[in-house]
């Protein structure tokens, strides 16, 4: 287990990472989840020992670990860079970290022909790294990670110098090779994309703060706050600023968006309402759905689906429809809202869910 | 990683900074001592107070001496900077000639400061020297010996000689760093060669240019080694830098305070100009 | 803005050679159609950046001619071709403010002043970084840097073809969106030709009118987004386009049946084979109903993606993916139907037409 407590690193006058809480299970994946320059590297540099927290403590497995360097923790790194042994062959690679630990020979080839034949690099034990494709690079690198047997293993957004395919292949394998492990995995990534599909738990962050940490998909269905909905989207929320009156939000040209009925009891005010582009539609969901006009800016197909990009009011909003749909720009179409999805937020940006739950 | 991880680290710099002791802060400590006092042998030391500072602001001959440094680091950069700048831009940045430059370049480098004094030492003597010789049989008139200006122009033609290489491979490590999409991307937009110069090439071999330009000068300021084998700072005075002042005067005339205040002098000449070059061109570099 | 023809174009790196493996491009014979925006999708060393760096100029191409607008501009060089492009990593002049970077190109032509100060404030104002004209362009985020690439391209009136080059690499997820919309209104609104080389699918068939699928240096279809997504005519294209790809499995055709194993599977028509060794049927995770009804499957695992859930599962043995809404769940004894829309038979990796 890896605790991080109230930690915070500040270098100059800049606070990379601000009051972090985190509490890490083994043989668990954990997705760090934020734009660039959000905070990933830096809290995972602190998580390694690579940096020590300005304040605040890290504790693995119940014994402090605060300021105990990198070489003497189980630490495993993987980064966004292929970097392998360049001179060593494939095998000699992945059994670098065990020849270091002074394993005995026999063990060492058992354990490289596992992670090789994980990582279905078994056909390529003899070459050379730089006679191998990107994504084989990477796996090499992975596969020196996982027979490390380290504690933690930490992958700085490992697939994003892969092409589309390859990442997308490799990152439907990673679940089942961590689950193997058993070590505690944190995965930091840009795209919320990847963090949905890694499964696992999430933790969301803005400008060196954790927003929020759970299970992935409960994080991307309920966020705490409009930053953790923000940075867990793509396409981008949709949002719209309201008025609450009773049991609706008041759109624009007397639409009225009925209040989820959950959140019936929160005041009377303004709110920031929020939802998926998936849930704006071109047919009416259902008997619930609010008809609203919008104006069509720019169409995008990718075979399956539409991103349509409208204008409503003053705000700019993404719909993703199923199938092949083209607009003019500039053309006025019908959208249907999900009321069943709205996630609604107070000025400070806070859930109502979350402010329902405390006040009751 | 600007904190201590581990504290047996420090004994690992533990003989640099004796070393650093004994080499340094022993010998500047030894200086200041001697810069504020007088001697006349014997171990007999009486207190100066600022007397030999005073004495030496006051000298015609140290202002002199510092004349010629400033003039010799001046037209030392003023050839030395375009010039590697001019050998790098035209240096091959891919194939065999690569390794082959590389080696030229660095060649002279590895020639300790005497040896490069003896060289053109004996190279540029009208009676035996290959230059020397066929410059007076070409009916010019050189001799450095007896001529000021000719022994500054051997002087200076050595250190650019020996130099120059710092410069050119300096600055082709910063011109190999600049990916190939930056001259395509000038190319397409019609850049000329000037241009691509101008704001590709020179932008990104600033960095590299400052700390060139740094070495360049605080190494040149301190020249001793090769006109003190090559003139002896004659004919006359005309040579006589700082550095080669300083140890006539401390050596040869045995003036130690006057001599150690001279260094004294002299170490923050060099320190505020290092800090006024660095403090400039860094400003320059964040200021745009 | 031109079109481009390339005529019987081929590339080898080291020079022209006998073997045809060694071609890095192997022969393209085709015409971008002026105003139309191209992308070239395939992955690593499939031949996109050679055929984009042959249209630019900074490869001249082992064989064939090069055409803008029925000119020959094979031996021009790239000054000369007038086309401007956008790289992976944003290329600005670091130096400069934003406004003396739109107007570089214009002032190297020898462009009077107030037409240039005319031309850059425009430009400025179509990219959306008007306000931004007088700052250093250095200390600017990377899509606004990309915006500047893009702009020195803009800005020049003879301008024949827009070129980019992977350029939302380094943009970060949410900006994607942005740029990218702004990349589709630009060609709306000013119809410029544009090629665009990526590998990732999901921009190249957002952005383009029309996609070239390349794989190993040959062009493997060329569509627009709908017919790569639904009548793949080879089956990397069904791989490679749609996350997750195609389903794919071997099949015996029967007239308009296809066996699967102990399955028949009832085909739109009666697929026009010639007795080829491999006979493949192929059907998107989107046309694959989950239900209680058809041939049974043992779900290996879900994949919950929020707006929908990814299924993995085996279908006599071989593993099938699906597509399942948000707020649908899979039955208790799942079976699969695939929609006969959907369905494409493949002879040895090239699909077949079914007849009636």
């Amino acid at each position: 287990m890896l605790e991080l407590k109230g930690v915070t690193k500040v270098v100059g006058a800049d606070t990379h990472i601000n009051a972090v809480d985190l509490t890490l299970q083994h043989a668990s994946l954990n997705v760090l989840l934020g734009p660039t320059l959000s905070g990933k590297t830096s809290l995972m540099r602190l998580m390694a020992g690579l940096d020590v927290p300005t304040s605040g403590s890290i504790w693995f497995d119940g014994v402090n670990v605060t300021g105990v360097p990198v070489q003497k923790r189980r630490i495993a790194m993987v980064y966004q860079q292929f970097i392998n042994y360049p001179a060593m062959t494939v095998y000699e690679n992945i059994a670098s970290p065990l020849r270091v630990a002074g394993v005995d020979s026999a063990k060492i080839n058992k354990e490289v022909r596992r992670a090789a034949e994980l990582l279905k690099l078994a056909p390529y034990l003899d070459r050379t790294p730089l006679n191998l494709s990107g994504g084989q690079q990477q796996r090499t690198a992975l596969a020196r990670a996982i027979v490390k047997n380290a504690g933690l293993v930490l992958l700085d957004e490992p697939l994003a110098n892969l092409d589309y395919k390859l990442r997308e292949e490799l990152r439907a394998e990673l679940p089942k090779i961590f689950a193997e492990s058993g070590a505690i995995f944190v995965y930091a990534t840009t795209e919320p994309s990847e963090a949905l599909l890694l499964g696992g738990n999430t933790a969301t962050l803005s400008q060196g703060r954790v927003t929020q940490f759970g299970p992935t998909i409960d994080v991307f269905r309920r966020p705490r706050d409009l930053v953790t909905a923000r940075t867990f989207s793509d396409p981008p929320l949709n949002t719209i600023v309201l008025r609450k009156s009773g049991a609706s939000f008041l759109l624009d040209g007397g639409v009225n968006l009925p209040v989820p009925s959950e959140l019936k009891g929160i005041a009377d005010a303004t709110y920031t309402v929020g939802f998926q582009p998936h849930h704006l539609s071109l047919k009416r969901p259902n008997r619930e759905a609010v008809s609203v006009t919008a104006k069509v800016k720019v169409t995008e197909v990718t075979g399956s689906e539409s991103f349509i990009h409208l204008d409503f009011a003053d705000v700019h909003w993404v719909m993703l429809a199923h199938g092949i749909q083209v607009f003019d720009p500039d053309q006025t179409i019908e959208v249907f809202i999900d009321p069943r999805h709205l996630m609604v937020f107070d000025e400070a940006g806070r859930s109502a869910e979350t402010i329902q739950a405390r006040a009751a | 990683m600007e904190k201590t991880l581990n504290n047996k680290a420090w004994f690992l710099v533990l003989p640099v900074l004796v070393l650093v002791a004994f080499s340094a802060v022993i010998p500047l400590m030894t200086v200041v001592n001697y810069s504020v006092q007088d001697t006349f042998g014997n171990n007999q030391f009486f207190w100066a107070g600022t007397e030999w500072f005073q004495e030496l602001l006051a000298s015609s001959r140290f202002w002199a001496a510092i004349g010629r440094n400033l003039v010799f680091s001046g037209i030392i950069l003023a050839i030395e900077v375009p010039l590697g700048i001019l050998i790098a831009l035209n240096m091959p940045r891919k194939g065999w000639g690569v390794p082959v430059c590389l080696v030229l370049m660095a060649l002279p480098l590895l020639i300790p400061w005497n040896v490069v004094g003896t060289i053109w030492q004996v190279f540029g003597r009208t009676d035996i020297g290959l230059m020397g010789y066929y410059l007076n049989a070409l009916g010019i008139n050189y001799n450095y010996v007896q001529n000021p200006i000719d022994a500054w122009v051997t002087v200076i033609v050595m250190d650019v000689w020996h130099w120059t290489s710092l410069v050119v491979l300096l600055c082709y490590a910063g011109l190999v760093s600049i990916p190939d999409a930056f001259y395509q991307a000038a190319k397409i937009d019609g850049a000329s060669r000037w241009a691509v110069f101008r704001y590709i090439q020179l932008p990104k071999m600033q960095r590299v240019l400052l700390i060139a330009v740094l070495l360049r000068f605080m190494d040149s300021f301190m020249i001793y080694t090769e006109p003190f084998v090559v003139t002896g700072g004659g004919p006359g005075n005309s040579t006589t830098f700082l550095s080669i002042d300083l140890v006539k005067m401390a050596l040869g005339q045995f003036d130690l305070g006057p001599a150690a205040a001279m260094s004294l002098v002299y170490f923050l000449i060099i320190l505020l100009l290092s800090w006024v070059f660095y403090t400039v061109m860094t400003n320059y570099d964040s200021g745009r | 803005m031109a079109s481009i023809e390339l005529d019987h174009i081929r590339h080898a790196y080291a020079g022209p050679s006998k073997a045809a493996t060694v071609y890095a491009l192997k022969e393209i014979h085709y015409t971008f159609e002026d105003g139309g925006a191209y992308a070239l999708l395939g992955p690593s060393g499939c031949g996109k950046t050679t055929l984009l760096n042959i249209i630019s100029g900074l490869l001249h191409p082992s064989h064939g001619r090069l055409r803008f607008d029925g000119r020959d501009v094979t031996e021009l060089s790239t000054q000369e071709r007038n086309i401007a492009q956008v790289f992976q990593f944003p290329v600005i002049y670091d130096t400069m403010t934003v406004y003396d970077n739109l107007a570089f190109p214009l002032r190297n032509r020898g462009v009077t002043e107030s037409e240039v100060d005319k031309k850059v404030r425009e430009t400025l104002k179509m990219i959306d970084l008007a306000d931004w004209a007088d700052r250093k362009a250095r200390g600017l985020t990377a899509d606004q840097k990309q915006k500047i690439s893009l702009g020195r391209g803009l800005v020049r009136s003879d301008v024949n073809a827009i070129l980019f080059d992977e350029p939302l690499t380094v943009i970060d997820p949410h900006m994607k969106w942005v740029l990218r919309s702004q990349l589709k209104q630009l060609h709306q609104r000013f119809g410029y030709t544009e090629i665009y080389v990526t590998h990732d699918q999901t921009e190249a068939l957002t952005f383009a009118q029309k996609v070239v699928v390349m794989f190993e240096g040959e062009i493997v279809q060329i569509g627009t987004p709908a017919e790569l997504f639904e009548r793949p005519k080879h089956t990397f294209v069904g791989y490679f386009i749609g996350s997750p790809g195609m389903n794919l499995m071997p099949v015996d055709i029967q007239g308009k049946n296809a066996r699967l194993g102990s399955q028949s599977i009832a085909l739109p028509g009666a697929p026009k084979t010639a007795g080829e060794s491999k006979l493949e049927l192929g059907i998107r995770p989107e046309y694959v109903r989950l239900g209680r009804e058809g041939m049974p499957i043992s779900v290996t695992k879900v994949e919950d993606i929020g707006r929908h859930k990814i299924v993995r599962a085996e279908l006599e043995g071989r593993s099938l993916a699906a597509i399942l809404g948000e707020d649908d769940d899979i039955p208790a004894e799942p079976k699969v139907r695939f929609d006969p829309a959907g369905i494409n038979i493949y002879a040895d990796s090239w699909r077949v037409e079914m007849g009636a």
